[in-house]
């Protein structure tokens, strides 16, 4: 959850969203399209300022809207190039249709959510409300998304690295979750060892389907989404659907604190888990036996492991800076066997520990 | 070690810089260090508040309810944090245009005028750091020479000849800060 | 002369551009479509770019325009081309990277990304058929239909009131100063055809000059939607749209 220390590497001290653009350099990013929005506007300010077009010859450059952006990344896509883009929720909420059409050209992206309160303008205080949006697809027809929450500054560095290589392992958007606290807190991080950007060459073996320019020996490439004979549209569908549960089966990632001989657990992620971290230090404080599972992927869900906490645990509480949203998975992975109680906070409100560790005596313990 | 500080006042003051250079600081001693602040509009004039933890351990949470220590820079601010300091903690005032001061008999409690000492000898620029100093006599959390190094790794090159004056500062708020009996 | 004369290698004086694919288009009987993607095809050709040219196709009536033409191509949502244009040519900048796309998605839908991307002055070409009408779903009001003409969503014909005024985006461009070449062609006689070609090849030079963005317009028909013949259209057209959508250049620097 926090720093892992690297002994050998340069600590630095810096905000989550400063993180995100170090490390899109550093992994090869071949180009980033953004629009202002509080409170992720670091990601790009830190871009122009480190001006990576003289150095690893990176393109940034500020669009006229979130949709622009998006659409800049489904071209930038399409050529095979790593491409990114950044926003907020009133933000992201605008790219739904391009991020579906990503999912449905199968091109490879990352997007970063450093959510904010809603609904509507909302507040630009933090908040993990989207995450309907992003995990149960915010655009239209059958497409996921797969889905990092960082918790700590180090992830938000290390999870723009991981985003790219998932989204090219398995040709689909995939979203950096992460929250208002994240974006603006300052940590320690050690940054990703740089990588230089692809050539041509490289692009054109690792993604052939790339529009790069028709050679005469081979067949155009076409980057599309549509397809009118509804035949065809199904077995697109059904290839993504194939893929995805390869998704679920290779790629969870999860965190366990004190879970080991937890009768109580909570599950949260991103801020809500730092902050349940603390809660759980607290009831251990006690004698209460909680733990914390954290998902770290939200696409996938660690469904299998929060089932078998089921047969552990007298109860379970997810705790979410929302209404209750990812509850609804926790739910399902436990499915009845033991009380699923939620607590949270909405509209850019961030519980405390205290908070969350009344609650946890309240709704579970009893 | 570990110190949870929440650290508040009005856009202007300094507030968050502070923070910073306290984060730093630990940074160059080695250790875990989280600096979460309020951000948006309130940092261009209202008010604004930093929450600084420094710890040998890992830090969890980042956000706190209580605190270790409390530096309040207003009085709105004394009204908000006064009540989350944990027993036995430390609140820090400076007691410049407050009306109403701090009544808790369970916690240290320490004024430093340094908004008055900063206007009366032009040094605006270092008051931060005069309440800095006067948090350091009275919470040696890090050392002066880490606070230093700190200053020398966040500074830009070009201002790095603003450390001396820094430093001095330091100096003048340890002498400055008073406990309240 | 015999059939055989005719399809006599030797006697042959004129074939489909090779970068033209071998199949039937999509496009109704008399649509304008099929000469421009023939033209662009052709320059194309002639300047040996078949390897370095990446084609945005818009939605609407040329969404299959990857079909028609050996190059690769990207297929972008609606009124996004110049959006993903400007990400592809500034990642590929050697390449000659256009944008083909209708007067709904360029002028409605799409009019900010074309705006802006003609206001960076991306290297890109834009490509503008306007035939002021939705031709592929259906024949409703775009908005260059013109004042009283019908259309399915203006059954009765375009008013002011209820529709505003036809949008000469065209004009516009010109404005901006990141636009080095607009211009505003036809396609409808031997003549305007070949001037049509000239102008698309001069966009396409200039995108590869860096001189900035090129808009080529033009003025076509769609027989199917304004429910005319298409020798008809052409007459409605001359007589119509371009009093209102005046042909030449409007900007060559």
């Amino acid at each position: 959850m926090n720093n892992k220390k690297k002994d050998t590497e340069e600590v630095r001290l810096m905000k989550g969203n400063e993180a995100i653009a170090h490390a899109a350099i550093r992994c090869g990013c071949d180009g980033y399209f953004g629009y202002p929005i509080t409170p992720q506007s670091e990601i790009m300010e830190t871009l122009m300022e480190l001006e990576p077009w003289n150095t690893t010859g990176m393109v940034v450059l500020q669009a006229e809207s979130e949709t622009a952006s998006i659409n800049m990344v489904y071209g930038g896509a399409g050529c095979g190039k790593k491409s990114m883009t950044s926003s907020s929720s009133p933000g992201v909420s605008l790219m739904q249709e391009g991020i579906s059409y990503l999912a449905g050209a199968e091109l490879p992206a990352v997007i970063v959510n450093v959510m904010r309160g809603g609904p509507g303008l909302g507040t630009i205080q933090p908040s993990q409300a989207d995450y309907f949006q992003t995990v149960k697809g915010g655009g239209h027809g059958d497409y996921k998304m797969i889905t990092l929450a960082p918790a700590s500054v180090q992830e938000m560095a290390d999870h723009t690295v991981m985003a790219f290589d998932l989204a090219f392992k398995y040709l689909t958007p995939v979203m950096i979750l992460a929250d208002g606290v994240i974006g603006q807190m300052m940590e320690k991080v050690v940054l990703p060892p740089f990588q230089p950007r692809l050539t041509e060459e490289e692009i054109k073996i690792k993604c052939p389907w790339a529009t790069l320019g028709k050679p005469a020996n081979r067949k155009p490439n076409y980057i599309y989404s549509l397809q009118l004979e509804a035949e065809e549209m199904e077995d697109l569908n059904l290839r993504l659907q194939s893929r995805y549960r390869t998704i679920e089966k290779n790629e969870v990632l999860f965190e366990e604190f004190d879970c080991e001989d937890a009768e109580y657990l909570i599950v949260a992620f991103g801020t809500s888990a730092r902050v349940c971290q603390k809660a759980v230090e607290m009831a251990r404080a006690q004698g209460i036996k909680a733990g914390l599972l954290r998902p770290i992927t939200l696409f996938p869900f660690p469904t299998e492991q929060i089932s078998h906490y089921a047969n552990q645990t007298k109860g379970m509480l997810t705790v979410e800076m929302s209404a209750g949203q990812m509850v609804e998975d926790v739910r399902l992975a436990v499915n009845g066997r033991v009380p699923v109680e939620f607590y949270g906070r909405m509209g850019g409100i961030v519980p405390s520990p205290d908070d969350v560790f009344e609650a946890l005596k309240k709704l579970i313990v009893k | 070690m570990k110190e949870e500080i929440i650290i508040a006042g009005f856009g202007g003051q300094g507030v968050l810089s502070m923070g910073k250079i306290l984060a730093y600081s630990g940074l160059m001693q080695g250790q875990e260090v989280s600096w979460i602040p309020s951000y948006g509009p309130e940092q261009r004039g209202g008010t604004a508040n930093v929450t600084v933890i420094l710890s040998d351990e890992r830090i969890s949470s980042p956000v706190l309810s209580t605190y270790d220590t409390a530096i309040v820079l207003n009085q709105p601010s004394l009204e908000k944090f006064e009540s989350k300091v944990k027993p036995g903690g430390t609140l820090i005032f400076d007691g410049n245009g407050f009306k109403k001061f701090p009544t808790r008999t369970d916690i240290n409690i320490y004024r430093i005028d340094a908004t008055e000492y900063a206007m009366a000898n032009n040094e605006s620029k270092t008051m931060n750091m005069i309440i800095l100093g006067g948090l350091l006599k009275v919470r040696p959390i890090v050392q002066v020479a880490n606070v230093l190094k700190g200053l020398k790794k966040s500074l830009p090159d070009r201002h790095h000849h603003l450390i001396p004056m820094n430093e001095k500062a330091i100096q003048i708020g340890m002498a400055l800060i008073k406990k309240v009996e | 002369m015999t059939t055989n004369d005719i399809i006599n290698p030797a006697n042959l004086v004129y074939a489909k551009p090779s970068v033209l694919n071998d199949v039937p288009m999509h496009y109704c009987p008399g649509c304008t479509h099929g000469v421009i993607h023939k033209l662009i095809g052709e320059i194309i050709g002639e300047m040996g770019f078949q390897e370095k040219t990446i084609g945005i196709a818009p939605v609407g009536c040329a969404v299959f325009a990857y079909k028609y033409l050996d190059i690769d191509w990207q297929q972008a949502a609606h009124g996004r081309a110049p959006a993903l244009a400007t990400a592809v040519k500034r990642l590929l900048p050697d390449r000659l990277v256009f944008t083909y796309q209708g007067d709904g998605d360029l002028a409605a839908i799409g009019t900010a990304e074309t705006i802006h991307a003609c206001n960076r002055g991306e290297n890109i070409a834009i490509i503008f058929i306007n035939n002021g009408i939705y031709g592929m779903t259906g024949g409703q009001m775009a908005p260059t239909t013109l004042h009283g003409m019908k259309s399915s969503t203006s059954p009765n014909g375009r008013t002011v009131p209820l529709n505003g005024y036809p949008l000469d985006i065209t004009k516009l461009l010109a404005q901006l100063d990141g636009t080095c070449y607009v211009t505003r062609q036809s396609a409808h006689t031997v003549a305007s055809v070949r001037k049509t070609k000239k102008a698309i090849q001069k966009a396409f030079e200039n995108s590869m000059l860096g001189k900035g963005t090129s808009i080529v317009e033009v003025v076509s028909t769609c027989n199917s939607g304004w429910k005319l013949s298409p020798a008809d259209s052409n007459t409605w057209m001359v007589e119509n749209m371009f009093p209102a959508y005046p042909l030449g250049d409007l900007k060559d620097i």
